[in-house]
């Protein structure tokens, strides 16, 4: 190393530094940390005690664990896909040149401002039993509306209709990816006397496809993560433990029941599950999403 | 792309009308309850518009006493969640910028591997690093204290030293290696050039972690125990009565009171919001 090099890397050092301690002290020690918990059942009260694979051998056989990861699981299966194409739509519509754009844009992504416990309250009050307003409204249009909140049925498709409200930001990113798509392309595709659809699926939707992965992608990993809305919404995850979620199990364990070796092999089951996710996605994305320049 | 068909025009704003008051209606109903009399949140059918609008709602909410739930200090809710948002947010801007300059202005061997570390650290999900963070805070007697919820930031995190780094790359290198001819030292550079040059990017970093501290509730339900320390993502839930019997209008004032300085934000700063969400997305 020269004596230039030698400054510059003193120098480099230097300003990375405060992120070499945040690397050390709030991501590689965390995720080591939490694999050797793993390994161990540990109630912080007294040492951490070596048992192997003990933690994910019960976590097989616990039906509150399995539960809780069909629920999260469920929830995003039926979630993902409508946000998506809720969101896609919308976006399409707004980028189809019509006036008040911005107007509408506004609207749209007001809700997704909405902090999420102010946004589980709201809906806590739309959602009432009693004296919830939405039921008021289907019964005007002559359907009877269900028990959002106290019928183990629809507990679930009323956390989706309220994710559906919150959808605003996802239109935002496709709307930037939209405006993004070449005009020449659109232009080309006229020529060859292409129609809206032929379009639409032609063009449009290959090139936003990047877009859309990257949505699914941080949608199934957002989703793992869910936490306040349904712990606020549904306490305990009742009725039935129909609204209870994968990282609701992991916090009480911790916390509540002070199983930190517990609630660290749920952590890594879930970092393994994120990390699946990603790949699969890039996998897939290799042969059906299209990148421009690639 | 361009809808071309002369009779579609008014059915497409037909579609963005309706699905615009579907997005909006919660949230005037939420308004309309937080100015009503109690009588009147509880009447079916419901009245849209309250008979009187009792704006003492408000001040109500604020300093709520209720012989079921006790007091609620909101104000000092609010006073917390503002000391860890100005903390935060400063920490979070500076140690980012610094981080991202070294990353980015300065080329020294092993950069890019860091770098590479770096983004592969925005995989880990925060579930997986909570237990350990509790045990090490445990250790450090911080539980039930605000320093878990601030200290973080000022050590950067991955996705603000990409996005920073993104920006500073596209800063002409003639710039810094003028002012270094000139004598100008490498801190210099970075606080009286390049930051200056940066304030957009910044500005998207700025707003996103305050928006971050306002909404985050895991994280003070984790670390908080004393009601008079909550923010007030966590003290919003305590209006909520376990065993019915829930005041909703003020409820929903503690609500809009919550709602409202990000709503007024995003007037503020749209282009901001609009920038920072695109760029989140586009990244990928």
């Amino acid at each position: 190393m020269t004596r230039g090099e030698r400054h510059n890397l003193k120098l480099g050092l230097c300003f990375v530094a405060p992120w070499l301690i945040g690397l050390a002290l709030f991501q590689i020690y965390p995720i080591a940390a939490s694999f050797w918990f793993s390994l161990c059942d540990y109630s912080v009260l007294q040492p951490a005690h070596f048992i192997g694979l003990g933690n994910y051998h019960d976590l097989a056989g616990d039906d509150v664990f399995w539960l809780a990861l069909r629920n999260t699981l469920g929830y995003a299966a039926i979630a993902l896909p409508l946000g998506l194409v809720t969101a896609l739509a919308t976006a399409i519509l707004l980028n189809s040149g019509v006036r008040g754009m911005a107007f509408y844009r506004t609207f749209f992504f007001l809700p997704s401002l909405v902090p999420a416990v102010a946004s589980a309250i709201l809906w806590l009050w739309l959602l009432n039993g009693e004296y919830g307003v939405l039921n008021v409204l289907l019964g005007k249009a002559g359907v009877k509306g269900p028990g959002w909140l106290s019928d183990p049925l629809w507990t679930k498709p009323a956390l989706v209709l309220m994710s559906l409200w919150g959808v605003g930001n996802t239109m935002v990113i496709f709307l930037a990816g939209l405006q993004d798509v070449p005009q020449q392309l659109y232009e080309a595709a006229d020529l060859d006397g292409a129609g809206w659809l032929g379009k639409l699926r032609h063009v449009t939707l290959p090139m936003v496809s990047p877009v859309i992965l990257f949505n699914l992608i941080m949608g199934i990993i957002g989703s793992l993560q869910m936490f306040a809305v349904p712990y606020i919404m549904l306490p305990g995850g009742q009725p039935a433990r129909s609204g209870y979620f994968y990282t609701e199990y992991l916090y009480d364990n911790a916390l509540p029941y002070l199983q930190m070796g517990y609630a660290s092999a749920m952590a890594w089951i879930l970092f393994l599950i994120t990390l699946a996710c990603t790949f699969a996605a890039l996998r897939l994305s290799q042969r059906h999403v299209h990148y421009e320049g690639a | 792309m361009q809808v071309k068909t002369p009779w579609l025009r008014p059915l497409v704003h037909l579609v963005l009308i309706a699905g615009s008051l579907v997005c909006l209606f919660p949230l005037l109903w939420m308004i309309s309850t937080s100015l009503k009399p109690i009588t009147e949140t509880m009447t079916l059918p419901p009245r849209w518009i309250p008979s009187v609008w009792q704006w003492v709602n408000y001040p109500r909410a604020v300093m709520y006493q209720s012989d079921k739930l006790g007091y609620i200090p909101f104000l000092v809710y609010a006073q917390n969640t503002l000391y860890l948002a100005v903390l935060g947010v400063t920490g979070c801007v500076l140690s980012n910028a610094v981080v991202a300059y070294g990353f980015s202005r300065i080329r020294w061997r092993g950069r890019e591997t860091l770098f590479a570390i770096t983004l592969a650290t925005m995989m880990i999900p925060f579930p997986v690093t909570m237990v350990p963070m509790y045990v090490l805070y445990r250790h450090l007697h911080w539980i039930g204290t605000f320093k878990p919820l601030w200290v973080g930031a000022w050590c950067g995190g991955a996705f603000n030293i990409f996005l920073l780094r993104q920006f500073f790359m596209t800063i002409p290198q003639e710039l810094s290696e003028a002012a270094r001819v000139d004598g100008c030292s490498e801190w210099r550079i970075f606080w009286r050039i390049i930051l200056p040059l940066a304030k957009p990017a910044l500005a998207v970093v700025a707003l996103f972690h305050f928006m971050y501290v306002w909404n985050d509730f895991l994280g003070p339900l984790i670390y908080l125990q004393d009601q008079r320390q909550f923010t007030l993502a966590l003290g919003l839930q305590a209006y909520q009565s376990q065993h019915g019997g829930t005041e909703w209008n003020m409820l929903m004032a503690a609500a809009t009171i919550m709602v409202l300085p990000i709503i007024v934000l995003f007037f503020f700063a749209q282009k901001t919001f609009i920038q920072g969400i695109s760029v989140t997305g586009l990244k990928g």
